[in-house]
């Protein structure tokens, strides 16, 4: 059989090429495994180019598909966390922290910015999650209920755009009142009546969709992510049984009516426009 | 957020990290043969010498006044160095002991008259979050609260106090009525967690509780939280926006509880007690961090060795808090209401 195995090896060289050649030249989909140049995968908003496969990206890519010509003003870039409890598991909290931070160049798992899409103002604040999971405490409820004041002082749009794994434990108490302190600015906005709309992406569990995350006035999503409060292993473990295919999906959840419709991510911007667009009032003045 | 799980782990672990529904049962048949925690041995063999004693002093009518009282003094003088110096595992424990008052019992504890009220108007009535109005003299009140069974029938049937979205969405019809009628809330927290489960996921548990927070803080009258026994992360805080935010003593409040957060962070359920220590969740311990408004004291040995006490003393404090809360006129009570609660959480901002 050594001339088949040898065909079959010459079959595969190309593959085991593409697989040696560096990291930032070629990306392989993390869902179908193909292979396609990192370039072309930017041009199509980091989704994959034949299954539509949504990667992860972070808000450095959220803010430059949104924002017109990548212009923003960043807010509150000084927060970072404090280590109220002097919290220590295996690692102590600040280490963990420090470690993130040098590892992502961020200081938080979210960043807040304002600015134009499509020449209209509005507020962004977008989670990352190669930050301890993109977990919330202190910082984070913080700067999401700044930028919500920012929205409602200049009486703009807000969108937030959750990818998170829910409270940081770490936080302990502190972590699980900023569910309260986003849900109260949440209120406070609903009542001067701004729109609001809650992006989800891959994945959105535990206290974020508890809180903000499922507050929009649109709640809205990316296909194919993970969405759910308790997370998959938690209920598969609770129920003693497996989980039904697609389940917490965004599709799931969008038959499931907690969804107002799901967005392929190249036509994010331009949805996002004209649904603002048709909320606003014709009659008011064009400042 | 892997975690790997030693088969022979004991049920009350795999309990209080929402597992497998059939060993939960296990777990609190076994924990019902007895009333006293672990760290309560010592009282408990003291109890029954004393026990003993009166016995014996009865029927052989011998004189043993002197050798009780100084046997009591000493229990006495135990009791007070066990439940002065609790660790914080101690009060989880204490938290979820068997015998402790629910609910129900204390909304009937404490009102002269009380009407329950049923389901969501959407899907079920969930029998995990009990509410309706109650009466103290003249003053109406809402009472919502989840609820925990006593025996295995009602523990199954009350889901553990775990409640689905439609206990959220119970609970929050029911507030509604009452801001409709003007009559202030009282919530009664007590919850190892929001259901994880299918159905639960399926109907929104997160949007559920979402809306709660949102429409609590908009309320119009005055809203009174207690945390009673378990405050376990988001499925808590869904009926826990408040006015006033007040624990009991031997309660805990945190975002998980200590066996989830050692099964995580530690990669192994044994780490229950440090994890509980390192999570700061007691009632001094949220006080001291202005994550709460007060502490309620139970009796020495917890609420349950004093049930009727601890009704009175619960009913005074809801009393007390709303005399206070009435004076405030709506939006400035909603007002502080919000600031409270923005002002929450620990943070550095330097250049
Ligand atoms: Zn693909």
């Amino acid at each position: 059989m050594s001339w088949f195995k040898r065909t079959e090896k010459n079959i595969q060289t190309p593959t085991d090429k593409k697989r040696e050649t560096p990291e930032h030249l070629w990306h392989k989909c993390s869902s179908c495994k193909r292979v396609m140049l990192t370039r072309e995968l930017q041009n199509n908003y980091y989704t994959c180019l034949y299954c539509n496969h949504h990667e992860r990206i972070n808000s450095a890519e959220y803010f430059a598909i949104l924002f017109d010509k990548n212009q923003f003003t960043e807010m509150d870039t000084k927060l970072t966390s404090a280590d109220p409890l002097h919290f220590e598991d295996t690692k102590t909290y600040p280490a963990r922290v420090k470690v993130a931070q040098q590892k992502t160049g961020l200081k938080d798992a979210v960043r807040t910015a304002y600015g134009k899409m499509n020449g209209e103002e509005l507020v962004i604040a977008c989670m990352d999650f190669q930050f301890i999971g993109g977990s919330m405490g202190s910082v984070v409820g913080e700067k999401i209920a700044r930028a919500i004041d920012k929205a409602l002082n200049l009486k703009i749009p807000f969108l937030m755009i959750s990818r998170s794994g829910g409270a940081r434990m770490m936080e302990a108490g502190f972590s699980l009142m900023q569910m309260a302190k986003t849900s109260a600015k949440l209120a406070l906005l609903d009542k001067a009546g701004i729109p609001y709309i809650s992006l989800l992406t891959d994945p959105t569990t535990g206290g974020v969709t508890a809180s903000f995350a499922m507050l929009g006035d649109f709640n809205i999503a990316e296909p194919g992510a993970l969405i759910g409060f308790a997370g998959p292993r938690v209920i598969r473990e609770t129920i003693g049984r497996d989980l039904p295919e697609g389940f917490q999906t965004a599709e799931f959840v969008l038959e499931n009516g907690f969804l107002d419709f799901i967005v392929h991510r190249k036509d994010l911007k331009d949805e996002l426009t004209s649904l603002l667009s048709m909320l606003k009032d014709p009659t008011a003045e064009k400042s | 957020m892997s975690q790997k799980r030693h088969p022979r782990e004991s049920y009350q672990n795999i309990a209080h990290a929402h597992t497998n529904s059939i060993k939960f049962v296990a777990f609190y048949q076994l924990e019902c043969m007895t009333s006293y925690l672990d760290f309560e041995k010592p009282i408990a063999d003291f109890e029954a010498k004393l026990a003993e004693m009166k016995q014996i002093a009865s029927e052989k009518k011998v004189d043993l006044k002197d050798a009780i009282g100084k046997f009591e003094e000493q229990l006495k003088e135990l009791k007070k160095e066990t439940y002065g110096n609790l660790t914080r595992w101690q009060r989880v424990q204490l938290s979820r002991h068997p015998d402790r008052p629910y609910s129900l019992d204390y909304i009937k504890g404490i009102c002269e008259e009380f009407i329950e009220l049923h389901g969501d108007r959407t899907v079920r009535d969930d029998k995990a979050m009990i509410g309706g109005f109650g009466r103290i003299g003249t003053q109406t009140l809402l009472f919502v609260g989840q609820q925990k069974g006593r025996n295995t029938k009602q523990r199954q049937m009350r889901n553990f106090g775990m409640a689905n979205p439609e206990g959220y969405r119970k609970a929050l019809r029911l507030m509604k009525l009452a801001e409709k009628f003007n009559k202030p809330i009282v919530t009664l927290i007590d919850t190892p967690g929001a259901f994880p489960g299918i159905e639960a996921e399926q109907r929104g548990q997160g949007e559920a509780i979402a809306h709660n927070l949102r429409e609590m803080f908009m309320l119009k009258v005055p809203i009174i939280c207690i945390i009673i026994g378990e405050g376990a992360s988001g499925g808590a805080l869904g009926i826990a926006i408040g006015d006033r935010v007040l624990m009991l003593e031997n309660t805990w409040y945190s975002v998980i509880s200590p066996e989830s957060c050692s099964s995580i962070l530690w990669r192994s359920w044994e780490y229950k007690e440090q994890a509980a220590e390192a999570l700061c969740l007691t009632a001094e311990d949220m006080k001291k961090n202005k994550l709460i408004d007060g502490i309620i004291k139970e009796p020495l040995g917890g609420a349950h060795t004093q049930a009727e006490k601890m009704y009175d003393v619960v009913k005074k404090a809801i009393l007390d808090q709303l005399k206070k809360l009435d004076k405030l006129e709506v939006e400035e009570r909603i007002a502080q209401r919000i600031d409270k609660f923005c002002k929450m959480g620990v943070y550095n901002e330097k250049d």
